[in-house]
């Protein structure tokens, strides 16, 4: 784990200097908007940039991992009984433990990462794969959560009214959920009923498709509560007055006026829920509701890798540290933003 | 007070109903038959009958539900079972495992504790590191202290439980052996004395406080700081009170505040299991629990453990409300 | 009092001094965006029994000054210089301790907005005994007979009811009065009231300023009292300093500011107060331009990019170089201006005073 605290705090250290250019840098650019005035906040906030390439890093993996995967050859479900040389990877007598590598992890010249005990398949191939299901799923039940709780909140804020009692009941009721429990129930109960309903089998499309459904679909209410209160206060200002009674419609004020104005709190929330969307599909996975094999899946691959903790080390290792260097750099990128959105908010 | 009190206690029992209905006609309504999940691999159509006919799973299902409830609210419980095979599930009854036919609530409650003390070390641990780094780098704050504080909150925020669990896991118990391999029969403090019991909860309560603690880092440290700039502080210090007043008596109670709120709600939405946690240590806790009924499908394990756990979460929210009221004065009149 | 703190002080100090000397102090604070130059040399003095009024534009370093007298920049990152002294110690070398022990104490502060100035937690009542039982060793009971009098004493109805009531079911004035007994509690000799009616509306104000005559009569404690309000200033005090830019630009007894003012940025406040009986077309004349950035002072005269009368002033002078404070009549009467003070008073007499 030490890449990742020198990642966390190398950059941490030059704070002060950074701080300085950002805020000269801050001085010669007044007049611009609040959104030129964030971007060039974070083009000089290092941490930000380098969160930002990771991150980069991470999704160009997802989207080539099959031509990743080409480079080692191995795809991430073929079973690998022996090397190139035809000598057996796997210890058949000792449980199917790898033979040889880096703390009996099979790591070699053919398996950068070793190989998975028993099966035999390639930890590095299964690692670039599970980084796809890891990404979709946060951005689908991101997306999904932030549109709804955007709506929700808007809707509520803007009407009042029983408009307002009923919604915010509603958000009371989804706050008052046990959420990862409920999804826990939920998911594996909601793919088997899409088999049965629209004849779609249990695969694991079907299951990203139901991940991304739970967790948007029970993550939007805190979101809303946020931006119904925004929208209350943003309601009662001068220009939105203004513009109603010169006979703006609702439509209009929502979408081109309170809008523009919640997207600052929304960047910040989104970018902050997709890394807690990360670990919530490596939870789900790790408990056995998520994505099923032969898909893999980061978190499926350390609850595998928990039964070999003593044997192979290495085989939690490495899912573990992409699952943590995936979230860190996630929550660095919000962190950063929000400062760049309010310096106030971290640095006063 | 009382009728504030009394007014958010009325609000809880709709939201609960609530809850229960939509927990209930998720669950029941989704399996296509759930007497296959009773009779498993014997089924065919005589026993399936069979099992409609002593679930119920015949009725309508407002009359299922119906039934569920009489068994939460009514003290004498329900019956369970066709005629002739009747049994008492006394109250509160959750029914019964389609598993192995034990009444939900007995598992519950032989769950419960080992989630309890879980829940609470954990708390205690990362409400105390949490507010004592956050109040250091507040009153240290720009200095080293504070930076190392905030890099260690960022870097706790960001570790996933799952992953920090099996790195303590390996690290204290695989690595240098200083703790023996988590055994459930250690888990009961009065059976197997302090000593056994520390040693089996220590990892699991580090592992769940974690992300707890680096969130307390934060926001105490942002509530100290916003509370130190206010007004009232400067007053203080301007009537000569020494510094140490100024901060616990008068920055201290204001920070505080919110986190007590957030205290509650966390705390409670944990009684409810710590899944995670107790899945990577085999703690046989309400998370366990919880998992391994919605592994082998167990409905009515599933929805008592659901509902359960959304009272404890619903209950959390008054507890906190009141307790907002006490510490926050100006809450008690509007 | 002596007895209190003398280690910064020469016994025989007092001798001749005035009550309160503040001599060329300035105050800076350090910040990413460079130095805010918050006060640049103010000097004044104050006798006990008399008030002394500071008005300027907010962020004219008027509270700034009075916060430096509580000595409550210690510990920030301010730089504090010059002198202060008070009753013969002197306050900008005093340690944080000593200077704790006069806090509320010698000099006791009256805060501009009394609903965050107190603490939302704690009952009214706690607050006041607080700021008594700090200084003296008194059983709380005696606190609270001293509270109980002093809220009765600044208008609190049913004061030994409204002791144990909360801030927020006071009302403004309410809680004005309650600050003010606060800062009361244990006798102080010099009051710094920081707006102290800003906030409350115009009723109420009268009140609070009357109250405040009277408690300095009762007391005879000097007060600094610091508004941007020349209704106030016209009202309470004896002496004025007129701020500009963290520098004082005009000083002298009431009757020279209102009278005799020379200089311009004096004249536009006195242009700005609204009046009935007020001559020419009525309107209200406001100074025009932003109060400069106390960052990048301007080199010259603080007030140059938005003074009007600079065509009186030969050469560059208003914009290359600071004036000095200077001395204009024997009564103490200073003004930091290039403009001749016989041009000043003729600029005065026939453009400034007919539209006043």
């Amino acid at each position: 784990m030490t890449l990742g605290v020198s990642e966390s705090q190398s950059p941490e250290g030059d704070l002060p200097a950074d701080h300085l250019a950002e805020t000269s840098e801050a001085k010669q650019i007044e007049g611009r908007s609040l959104g030129q005035i964030a971007w060039a906040r974070l083009r000089k906030d290092k941490i930000a940039v380098i969160s930002a390439i990771v991150i980069l890093l991470i999704i160009a993996v997802a989207i080539f991992a099959p031509l990743i995967v080409k480079l080692n050859g191995f795809p991430p479900d073929q079973f690998n009984r022996t090397d190139a040389n035809g000598d057996p990877l796997l210890n058949t007598r000792d449980g199917g433990i790898p033979i040889g590598g880096l703390w009996g992890s099979g790591t070699s010249s053919e398996h950068w990462l070793g190989v998975e005990p028993q099966n035999g398949r390639d930890v590095f191939s299964r690692l670039v794969y599970g980084t796809r299901v890891s990404l979709l799923v946060a951005l689908g039940g991101t997306i999904l959560a932030v549109v709804l709780g955007t709506v929700i909140g808007m809707v509520s804020g803007y009407f009042g009214g029983w408009v307002d009692t009923l919604l915010s009941r509603l958000m009371d009721i989804m706050l008052s959920f046990p959420t990862l429990l409920f999804i826990m129930a939920l998911t594996p109960v909601i793919a088997d009923r899409g088999q049965d309903l629209f004849g779609i089998p249990d695969d694991n499309r079907l299951r990203l498709g139901v991940l991304m459904f739970v967790l948007g679909f029970f993550g939007w209410a805190y979101l809303a509560r946020i931006v119904r209160g925004q929208t209350l206060s943003l309601r009662e200002r001068e220009f939105v007055e203004a513009a109603r009674s010169l006979g703006a419609g609702p439509a209009y004020v929502i979408f081109r006026q309170i809008l523009p104005n919640l997207l600052p709190t929304l960047l910040v929330y989104t970018t902050l829920l997709i890394p807690n969307y990360i670990t919530a599909e490596a939870a789900l996975s790790f408990l056995g509701v998520g994505i099923k094999e032969p898909t893999s899946s980061w978190g499926r691959m350390i609850a595998d890798a928990s039964d070999w903790i003593e044997s192979n080390p290495l085989y939690l290792f490495f899912p573990g540290l992409a699952l943590f260097i995936t979230v860190l750099a996630f929550n660095l990128l919000g962190d950063s933003v929000r400062d760049a959105l309010d310096p106030r908010a971290g640095r006063s | 007070m009382g009728r504030y009190v009394i007014r958010r206690l009325l609000q809880t029992v709709v939201i609960l109903i609530v809850i229960s209905a939509i927990t209930f006609f998720l669950f029941w309504a989704t399996p296509a038959n759930p007497a296959l999940l009773i009779c498993g691999k014997n089924c065919n159509s005589e026993t399936v009958a069979q099992v409609n006919a002593t679930y119920g799973f015949d009725d309508p299902l407002i009359v299922q539900y119906g039934t569920y409830m009489q068994g939460l609210v009514s003290p004498g419980g329900r019956t369970i079972g066709s005629e002739g095979s009747e049994r008492e599930c006394a109250w509160p009854c959750f029914g019964e495992s389609y598993q192995n036919g034990i009444p939900v609530w007995d598992s519950i409650s032989d769950a419960f504790p080992a989630t309890l003390w879980l829940a609470v070390g954990a708390a205690i641990l990362w409400l105390f590191f949490g507010v004592l780094l956050g109040l250091i780098a507040a009153l240290r704050k720009g200095k080293l202290v504070d930076k190392l504080s905030v890099g260690l909150a960022l870097f706790g925020v960001s570790f996933p439980t799952l992953v920090f669990g099996y790195l303590l896991l390996f690290l204290f118990i695989v690595k240098l052996q200083w703790l023996p391999f988590p055994d459930t029969a250690n888990a009961a403090l009065f059976t197997v004395g302090p000593v056994k019991w520390l040693q089996f909860y220590i990892l699991p309560w580090m592992t769940l406080a974690l992300v707890f603690a680096a969130l307390y880092t934060r926001l105490t440290r942002a509530n100290m700081i916003d509370t130190m700039n206010e007004d009232y502080i400067r007053t203080a210090r301007a009537k000569g009170l020494d510094e140490r007043t100024v901060v616990f008596k008068h920055g201290l109670r204001s920070a505080l505040t919110p986190i007590v709120t957030i205290f509650g709600l966390d705390l409670g939405g944990l009684l409810g299991g710590a899944v995670i946690t107790e899945q990577i240590f085999s703690i046989t806790g309400l998370g366990k629990f919880a998992i391994d009924s919605v592994l082998s499908n167990d409905l009515p394990a599933i929805m008592g453990v659901v509902l359960f756990a959304a009272i404890f979460i619903v209950v959390a929210n008054i507890v906190v409300d009141v307790l907002y009221a006490i510490i926050d004065p100006r809450v008690r009149l509007s | 009092m002596t007895e209190s703190v003398t280690s910064a002080a020469l016994p025989d100090a007092r001798a001749g001094k005035p009550f309160l000397e503040v001599k060329d102090l300035q105050v800076h604070f350090p910040t990413d965006d460079g130095l805010v130059k918050a006060v640049n040399g103010l000097s004044f003095t104050l006798e006990r029994g008399k008030t002394l009024g500071i008005v300027g534009e907010s962020g004219s370093g008027k509270s700034v000054s009075s916060l430096a007298i509580m000595g409550l920049h210690k510990g920030s990152r301010a730089q504090v210089s010059g002198e202060i002294w008070l009753d013969g110690s002197e306050l900008v070398s005093m340690s944080v301790p000593e200077i704790r022990r006069l806090r509320g104490r010698q000099v006791a502060m009256i805060f501009q907005d009394p609903l965050s100035a107190m603490h939302p937690f704690y009952r009214v009542g706690d607050q006041l005994t607080e700021a008594y039982l700090v200084h003296n060793d008194a059983p709380k009971a005696v606190a609270k007979k001293r509270a109980v009098e002093l809220l009765d004493r600044v208008g609190i109805p049913s004061p030994q009811k409204r002791f144990d009531d909360y801030p927020h079911q006071f009302s403004g004035g309410m809680r004005q009065r309650a600050m003010i007994a606060m800062a009361l509690m244990c006798d102080p000799q010099l009051l710094i009231a920081d707006e102290p009616t800003t906030a409350l509306d115009v009723t109420v104000q009268a009140q609070i300023l009357d109250l405040m005559m009277d408690l300095q009569k009762e007391f005879n404690s000097a007060i600094i009292m610091i508004t941007h309000d020349l209704g106030v200033i016209a009202q309470m005090t004896q002496d004025v300093v007129v701020m500009y830019g963290g520098r004082v630009v005009e000083t002298g007894n009431v009757r020279d500011i209102f009278y005799r003012p020379e200089m311009p940025y004096t004249w536009g406040l006195l242009g700005s107060i609204p009046r009935v009986n007020r001559s020419g077309d009525g309107r209200l004349k406001s100074i025009r331009g932003t109060p400069p950035s106390l960052i990048n002072l301007p080199k010259g005269c603080p007030f140059q990019p938005r003074c009007d009368y600079q065509q009186y002033v030969e050469g560059h002078s208003c914009v290359d170089e600071l004036p000095e404070l200077l001395q204009i009549a024997t009564g103490g009467h200073r003004v930091r201006c290039h403009i001749d003070s016989e041009k000043r008073k003729q600029l005065f007499a026939e453009q400034i005073k007919p539209k006043l």
